[in-house]
């Protein structure tokens, strides 16, 4: 067996393990649900009869897939507790000590965590059809918005590991990432567009890669996106901008996370 | 700067076990970890099983079994789920890596609960699960870190057991304990090790004979009267008497066994000296510690095996084949 197929064959086993894990412990699964259910309700519901949208248009619809944005990055942080949970127990030394590729756990932390959003994508597809959000695309291209929320949570997952491998706490984890990825998820399109926040506030949305998935799965779901002609660069070509963001996180997280592997699983 | 490890020197010969015997912080983890791979030391070098360890720790990794302090197994997984995928993780192959696993779960007697995630099995099914686990791929040379720390005296008792069957098998052990008495069942040779160094070595018979046969204790009623039982101990103590004054316990190494309890017993009683309590008892950890080095267990310092890449040594447990 050469050493490629070899360290396939090992993160494949680690991702079955941790997929095991979601399978037995279904509270994390309606955990990672909950927020978002409930988001998607209070806006919809709540807020959504306060927010102007155009005559014509139905708020659940420019709603939903910034919510299938927040969600997937939430989802992605679930790679960063489980590693600093398994380097707290001790399961990563028991990995360390076994001859499996070096690249093994990590590898297969990310890949059952992309596994694990596809299940919660699905839920937040059927909830969304629940509330009147409708594609009105292609097939071909629903599938495109589904693969780029799910490759750019991908990317999210690289970011979480090298973070959760530093703090080795999943409580510190959970906590922080948290106070982190609110923010940027509001200060976004994700619940009402960018044409009326304050100057500065709006260039930041604007640029934020999250506003960008966003924007991205609302044209690929052909779903109102409120963007007007003169708007940033980033929301005129969001699909690129998408693709360029998840390419430089993993280039960039990546090295730096596995890095963190070898030096905290050496102390 | 802390060394966590400083010179220390072993030496397993195949198919013997070697006992590191230390109070918490000594340096054993650290040994370990140096020795399975885990952590890389600053200098020295290491054999295991004929492999070095700085140069080819994978090859290491494949000869190899590991079972830790903390009972590093999956809570999630069921027993067999845990096993079936570290032989996953040697490259046994799925059918031969389930095969291997429900023969470990009889071999363990934890056939029953091998079906059940582990979260709900006991700290001693934990444990041997977690030995299980080192035993997967049929290692010849195992690293066993403080195996029974932290379980009830059954448990303890069924786990040697377990162990002593194993190490008749002829697998090279190294074993970490913090137990004099775990060490003299299961291991050929022990290391004592304080501070990072080895302060010791020899069999278990060669060590009690440093430590002394066996130790009295009394335990006066009258704070005022300890100083009678001092001298009455003085007499057939083959060693220093131990005086603790806070709890009015005194200690002294003795050779004569029970004919000497009471001797001493019936003097006191004659000089009307009051007791709490009385004994005969094995020498243990602190014994050792208190013979070696002057001091109880308790008095050394935790923070000494902690200290991680600023370790020095030099060591080598070779088992050539």
């Amino acid at each position: 067996m050469s050493a490629f197929w070899s360290a396939v064959g090992d993160g494949a086993t680690i991702a079955q393990r941790n997929l095991i894990k979601v399978r037995r412990v279904p509270d994390l699964l309606v955990g990672t649900l909950i927020s978002p259910i409930m988001f998607i309700l209070l806006f919809v519901y709540v807020f959504g009869s306060a927010i102007p949208v155009p005559p014509g248009t139905n708020y659940a619809s420019f709603l939903v897939p910034g919510i299938f944005a927040q969600t997937v990055i939430f989802g992605a942080t679930v790679t960063g507790s489980g590693l600093a949970d398994d380097m707290q127990k001790g399961v990563i030394d028991r990995f360390r000590s076994l001859p499996i590729a070096p690249s093994a756990v990590l590898v297969g932390r990310t890949t059952s965590d992309v596994v694990t959003n596809v299940l919660v994508i699905l839920i937040m597809t059927a909830t969304g059809l629940a509330v009147g959000w409708r594609i009105t695309t292609s097939p071909l291209e629903a599938l495109a918005g589904f693969a780029l929320l799910l490759l750019f949570a991908y990317a999210c997952s690289w970011v979480m590991a090298f973070v959760g491998l530093i703090v080795r706490s999943p409580e510190v984890f959970n906590n922080v990432s948290f106070i982190v990825i609110f923010p940027i998820t509001f200060i976004a399109n994700t619940f009402v567009p960018t044409t009326n926040f304050p100057t500065v506030l709006r260039f930041i949305a604007d640029w934020n890669p999250v506003s960008a998935v966003t924007q991205a799965s609302r044209e690929l779901f052909g779903n109102p996106s409120l963007v007007d002609t003169g708007a940033a660069w980033p929301l005129q070509h969001p699909v690129l901008y998408t693709l360029v963001w998840a390419f430089v996180l993993v280039a960039v997280f990546l090295p730096l996370a596995t890095r963190q592997f070898k030096r905290s699983a050496a102390r | 700067m802390t060394r966590a490890l400083d010179g220390v020197d072993l030496d397993v010969p195949e198919g013997t076990v070697l006992g590191l015997l230390g109070p918490n912080g000594a340096g054993k983890t650290t040994t370990v970890r140096i020795l399975t791979t885990l952590l890389v030391p600053d200098a020295g070098e290491a054999q295991v099983a004929g492999v070095d360890v700085l140069a080819d720790p994978q090859e290491v990794r494949r000869r190899i079994g590991v079972s830790g302090q903390y009972a590093a197994v999956d809570e999630y997984l069921t027993g067999f789920e845990n096993l079936r995928m570290i032989g996953k993780l040697y490259h046994l192959g799925a059918a031969r890596a389930s095969a291997r696993a429900r023969e470990l779960l009889e071999l363990f007697t934890l056939t029953d609960a091998g079906d059940r995630p582990v979260k709900g099995y006991s700290g001693g099914m934990r444990r041997r699960l977690d030995l299980a686990g080192a035993l997967v791929a049929d290692p010849p040379v195992l690293f066993l870190d403080e195996p029974t720390t932290g379980l009830d005296p059954r448990s303890r008792a069924d786990m040697w057991e377990l162990l002593q069957g194993m190490v008749r098998g002829g697998t090279t052990v190294v074993l970490t304990t913090q137990y004099l008495e775990e060490a003299d069942l299961l291991a050929d040779d022990i290391v004592v090790i304080d501070h990072g160094h080895a302060i010791a070595r020899g069999t278990a018979d060669q060590l009690k004979a440093q430590v002394g046969g066996e130790r009295l204790e009394i335990v006066a009623n009258d704070p005022a009267q300890v100083e009678r039982v001092r001298s009455a101990l003085a007499e057939v103590a083959v060693g220093e008497v131990e005086v603790e004054p806070h709890t009015r316990r005194l200690i002294a190494p003795v050779d004569g066994g029970a004919q000497t309890l009471v001797r001493v017993l019936s003097r006191l009683d004659a000089e009307g000296v009051r007791l709490s309590d009385a004994g005969l008892r094995r020498p243990t950890m602190d014994d050792v510690f208190l013979t070696l080095t002057g001091k109880r267990t308790d008095e050394t310092d935790p923070a000494g095996g902690t200290a991680g890449p600023d370790t020095t040594d030099e060591q080598k447990a070779g088992a050539p084949a």
